[in-house]
């Protein structure tokens, strides 16, 4: 079967499994360890942008029928299903029931699995840290024919091993998951304009006590080297909006209209042109709209879900998206010389989001979230141009100790890698023999 | 507009598309029973289960039986017409044959042909009769655009899907004066467990959630025949009416 990640970067060709039967799982995952020619690798929804849900001319076990509730806790609000579930299938039957996912990232398009394999963060990560900070439990199958629970009580070696691992330690089959309790559907947002990096981050800070999401929509293109050596505040424009859960019932719920971006255009829609167009109009939309409002929860958090496919709109060749973390200390200066560079280069996309992540570290030896701040932006590929600007990009972010997104990245060097992530280390005891992706071979070796 | 439907029965309850059906009627629906029906009872309890947190409201109940034991069925469908007025009933189960097993093992012709016809037949028979008596309810059942013309791709599975495919025609004119609808669903390539064969292969598979919605719409407005995406319909009329001598070259 031909698979692509959500980048679109390539196709590649993988042998495929659906599973959909939880009780087959033992025979389906065990593989005789002398007969581990070709490893295999879970795939859900295929969200991850570059590389690590694929595994080609390998096997794939695909998890979209592995998708049953298996058991739901109302007063308690604790639910227990497979791993193949979606997000979007969890939020649209326990909002209505008082109850929502803690943590979700901007698509609710993905599965339980790939949350945990990624552990994923949402807008609340001063709140409610990374979405495995809400698992109860959870239960993966080894190649081995081990079959292991672990949480951050049993076993904890493995869950911290096992969240943002990518899928590597084994096949993740089911979880048990905290909700937690909402009134009602709808949050009461802000937006506010801000024109510096320092503003940004002020009202970062000044938001963290009384709202529980806070991101930020940033202007890539507006930050400019010369600003880098002056000390008056760095030009940087972006619309900053912060939101929280309100008890209203007497809205209207939004009709469910979404729409599909119907092919892939000859070239990429995004390019030096539109871009710096699209980044005027929304700052100047932005500005006018700004303020307060009620928004439904998914046109809050999942934006981007209502386009389909919005993947395509880059194009034939593709995209790809640069995420990092940098640690709080070294910050403004970071952002302010990586938007720099991104300026000089011209490329980016309006789709570019900075974000301060809270004061907690992560459950994971591979999760992303770090206290610290982060920056995500889709670049359109440009073959070498965008890979040069990348190289630009990972000395800023190797310099002030940050590290980039396992769930974005397609193309980071492995020094890269280990000097992000330094519990690697212990990591490696816990992969699955069986188990092995495109990316785990490019940044693992194996 | 179409009556609210209460009660239904779902035969072959844990293939991938009827699983996304029922979640459906149960979704649009305050429903008061959901039967499945299938052949494995630890997969028909997981559904259930799935299902029953789904709809708190709804009662749920497995019904494990034999598909090719026709008493075990008359049986079954017997008694749950005794229990409850049924509004609708899915028969959808399936299994892909393997075209090139077929040629060499004549085992795997009855096969699919039991798991891919004749029991649904059987199901729809003995079901038409309560609903005909009742003069009330809708009988879906899942057939396949590769009833529609024989290729030698899977002229076995397709020869199955034909049979169901003229059988509802009949059941339809039956019960044409009636006020029992005889709806024949015609899915095209889905994305499910069925077809994982064919995805390994590259085939374009429509996503199960889509072929649901355009079912569920398709039986709210007592349709006759729903080809699932409504695509395949302009597809199979046009391998239909290819002539021969083109036909024959194609390698589908």
């Amino acid at each position: 079967m031909k698979i692509q990640s959500w980048g679109r970067l390539n196709t590649c060709d993988h042998d495929s499994k659906s599973l959909s039967n939880r009780f087959d799982l033992s025979s389906e995952i065990t593989t005789d360890t002398n007969k581990i020619k070709t490893p295999a690798l879970a795939y859900g929804m295929g969200r991850s942008y570059g590389d690590a849900c694929l595994n080609p001319n390998g096997k794939l076990w695909l998890t979209n029928a592995l998708n049953k509730l298996i058991h739901f806790d109302l007063l308690n609000g604790i639910l227990e299903c497979e791993a193949g579930v979606l997000l979007q299938d969890i939020q649209r039957l326990f909002v209505p029931r008082g109850w929502m996912l803690p943590v979700t990232p901007g698509t609710q398009m993905v599965t339980v699995g790939g949350a945990i394999a990624n552990d994923v963060h949402g807008k609340n990560h001063h709140v409610f840290g990374s979405f495995s900070d809400s698992l109860i439990n959870i239960q993966i199958y080894r190649t081995n024919g081990d079959i292991i629970d672990c949480s951050s009580r049993q076993n904890p070696q493995w869950f911290a091993a096992t969240i943002g691992g990518i899928g590597l330690t084994g096949f993740i089959a089911k979880a048990t998951i905290q909700l937690r309790p909402v009134k009602s559907p709808w949050l009461n947002t802000e937006s506010i304009p801000y024109e510096s990096l320092e503003e940004f981050f002020n009202l970062a800070d000044s938001s963290e006590k009384d709202w529980e999401h806070t991101v930020s929509w940033i202007d890539c293109l507006s930050v400019t080297a010369k600003g880098l050596l002056s000390t008056s505040k760095t030009k940087a424009r972006g619309i900053f909006m912060r939101g929280n859960h309100a008890d209203i019932s007497h809205l209207d719920l939004p009709s469910e209209k979404n729409s599909t971006m119907p092919f892939t255009p000859p070239v990429s829609l995004v390019n030096k042109l539109s871009l710096r167009l699209f980044n005027e109009a929304y700052y100047q939309m932005g500005k006018l709209k700004a303020g307060e409002s009620v928004q439904h929860y998914e046109k809050f958090f999942y934006p981007l879900d209502n386009l389909q496919q919005w993947n395509r709109m880059y194009g034939p060749k593709g995209f790809y998206q640069y995420q990092c973390v940098i640690p709080r200390e070294h910050g403004l200066l970071a952002i302010k010389e990586l938007l720099a560079q991104i300026n000089l280069s011209g490329s980016g996309s309006f789709l570019a989001v900075l974000k301060t992540f809270g004061n907690r570290p992560s459950l994971g030896m591979l999760s992303f979230a770090r206290p610290g701040v982060t920056l995500a932006l889709d670049f359109p590929n440009q073959n070498e141009k965008t890979l040069e600007l990348f190289k630009t990009l990972d000395a800023i972010v190797k310099n002030a100790g940050g590290r980039i997104y396992l769930a974005k990245d397609a193309r980071m060097p492995k020094e890269m890698f280990e000097h992000g992530y330094h519990q690697l280390g212990q990591f490696i005891p816990f992969r699955d023999p069986g188990i092995s992706s495109a990316m785990s071979r490019r940044l693992m070796g194996f | 507009m179409t009556e609210e439907l209460k009660n239904i029965v779902i035969i072959g309850a844990t293939s991938l598309i009827a699983e996304h059906c029922t979640k459906l009627w149960a979704q649009n629906n305050q429903l008061e029973n959901i039967i499945l029906v299938g052949r494995t009872k630890l997969k028909l309890e997981a559904l259930a289960n799935d299902l029953s947190i789904r709809c708190p409201q709804t009662k749920i109940s497995v019904i494990e039986i034999d598909f090719s034991n026709t008493k075990a069925i008359q049986e079954t469908v017997d008694a749950i017409c005794h229990n409850h007025r049924v509004d609708l009933v899915l028969i959808a189960h399936g299994a892909l044959t393997n075209q090139i097993e077929c040629q060499t093992n004549l085992n795997k012709i009855l096969d699919a042909i039991l798991v891919n016809a004749s029991s649904h037949v059987l199901f729809a028979e003995a079901f038409a009769s309560h609903m005909e008596k009742n003069n009330h309810g809708k009988l879906v059942i899942i057939g396949s655009v590769a009833g529609d013309r024989g290729r030698k791709s899977n002229y076995v599975y397709g020869a199955a899907k034909g049979f169901v495919t003229r059988y509802v025609q009949g059941l339809q004119h039956r019960l044409a004066t009636t006020n029992v609808k005889v709806i024949l669903v015609k899915p095209g390539p889905t994305d499910t467990p069925m077809t994982a064969d064919l995805k390994s292969k590259g085939l374009a598979l429509a996503p199960v959630e889509q072929v649901a919605k355009e079912i569920v719409k398709g039986v709210d407005k007592n349709k006759l025949l729903i080809y699932a995406p409504f695509k395949w319909k302009i597809i199979m009329l046009i391998i239909r009416h290819l002539p021969y001598f083109i036909f024959k070259k194609l390698d589908i």
